[in-house]
């Protein structure tokens, strides 16, 4: 069954070209990928991001079953902290990649990708221990992003300043934005800053109405894609998937060795794999699942690759043999039945100016 | 360049100089859909109708460009492939290439007919 968001009506009054994502209609653009993606990196968007899967995990040992199905260590993870981490499979690949809020010591808010929310809830249940509770909070929280470098700016005149987490990667649960009680976090998905805000259909639909007559733009979910790889964060079915082990995607950061176990770790090794950034030195656009080759052999495949609208030029992410990932390596990439030469360059593509 | 456009049910415009010459561009309706034009290359010499003639690049995707008529290119608008996005700010005023020895055609209709098969 394909569902509409609470801002549906609104897209279709903005104009938005609508498309089907993880069994939503969302809009993938308002007026032009590049024209959304410029108005974050210097002003702000807002985006419909209410397809987002929301499951809290309850109970006194919330945090401590939690992190035995976690790579990353939430062992001493403070109330109104985040924390990005990754589910991983027996066989040490990745299941799902999202954020923990931590609202309590016994109670967790875990925000999923849509795509693998049934999974996840699976995941948690298969392993799930007595006095824990699972629940799915999906269709109780609509969320909207807004990002840019004028976010704070535009969200005080919705609210006052202590109505807004400082911290990156904190949040306030029970925060007031105009006359709504929403839970606030400073997180995103673009490499700027920001914030991200659940609350029930008609509060959001308040906020996005009340921020898109201030100024802010609507974004879709083409410039989503766009400013998250020019951040060069990875997106799960592109930088990982079952088969990918978090080592192979360059994010193994995110697992914590000095943890005694955790779901899949024993099968979390180094098989030789890295993800790496490229920057396309000849004509045309690198795109994903294109194969990238050094003197004829082929090293790896691209996992995400467009024009990117700041840097004005054709940037991929690609997994390939670690042994051709230092910068300035010159690779070829495959683009459908010609080769053009990439160079090797260090991720972040783009990193905001602080 | 007077001659009104005529179009191809597949969304590439003609604009005929004269019997054998013409230049060729792409419909607003297709460039609306496409989005963001990044990247054009065309890649074709003496082509048939339908024969490719290169591809257009959007963010989001690449996109095949068909040509409607049979003839030979003898001339790449250069300032489109420096700068793609001229494209999206006047599709039906800014020609890709040009064709000549023109000997056929793709069936060609004007702009309210073209435009009546794709009205919402």
């Amino acid at each position: 069954m394909i569902r509409k968001t609470p801002l549906y009506e609104e897209h279709v009054r903005l104009n938005a070209k609508m498309v089907e994502f993880a069994n939503f209609l969302l809009p993938i653009r308002y007026s032009s990928i590049v024209d959304e993606h410029l108005a974050v990196r210097e002003g702000v968007g807002i985006f419909d991001v209410s397809h987002m899967g929301e499951i809290i995990v309850e109970g006194n040992n919330a945090i401590a079953f939690l992190n035995k199905l976690i790579s990353n260590n939430i062992e001493k993870i403070k109330s109104s902290r985040i924390k990005y981490s990754l589910f991983i499979s027996e066989r040490g690949t990745i299941i799902d990649d999202f954020l923990i809020y931590c609202i309590s010591d016994t109670k967790l808010l875990l925000v999923v990708n849509a795509i693998n929310k049934d999974k996840d809830l699976n995941w948690l249940n298969d392993n799930k221990e007595d006095g824990i509770s699972i629940i799915d909070k999906s269709l109780n929280y609509a969320q909207i992003a807004i990002q840019g470098p004028k976010s704070k700016e535009i969200m005080l005149a919705l609210t006052s300043e202590n109505n807004l987490p400082i911290k990156y990667y904190s949040f306030i649960e029970k925060a007031l934005i105009i006359n709504h009680q929403v839970l606030i976090s400073k997180t995103g998905y673009t490499g700027e800053e920001g914030y991200e805000i659940y609350a029930k259909d008609n509060a959001i639909k308040d906020i996005f109405n009340t921020l898109i007559s201030l100024g802010a733009t609507p974004c879709g979910l083409g410039s989503r894609d766009t400013l998250r790889l020019e951040a060069s964060m990875p997106l799960y079915g592109y930088e990982m998937n079952e088969d990918i082990s978090p080592l192979d995607t360059a994010l193994e950061h995110f697992c914590d060795n000095n943890k005694p176990n955790f779901i899949g770790k024993s099968n979390v090794y180094d098989k030789g794999l890295t993800r790496i950034g490229l920057i396309n030195l000849d004509k045309g656009i690198i795109r994903e699942n294109m194969e990238v080759l050094y003197k004829d052999k082929i090293i790896g495949k691209t996992t995400s690759g467009t024009y990117l609208p700041y840097l004005k030029a054709s940037y991929a992410m690609a997994i390939i043999d670690k042994e051709y990932s230092k910068e300035e390596t010159i690779l070829d990439v495959k683009i459908r039945n010609r080769f053009v030469k990439a160079q090797v360059v260090a991720l972040p593509f783009y990193k905001r100016k602080k | 360049m007077e001659k009104e456009l005529l179009f191809a049910q597949s969304h590439e415009w003609v604009r005929y100089i004269n019997e054998s010459e013409a230049y060729i561009g792409l419909s607003s309706y297709a460039i609306k859909q496409l989005g963001d034009i990044v990247y054009v290359n065309i890649d074709a010499e003496n082509v048939d109708v339908n024969d490719l003639l290169g591809d257009i690049e959007s963010v989001k995707a690449v996109s095949d460009f068909y040509s409607p008529l049979k003839g030979s290119i003898s001339q790449i608008n250069e300032d489109v492939i420096d700068s793609p996005q001229l494209i999206n700010e006047d599709p039906e005023n800014t020609w890709i290439c040009k064709i000549t020895n023109i000997s056929d055609s793709k069936k060609l209709m004007k702009k309210d007919e073209y435009e009546k098969l794709f009205e919402a």
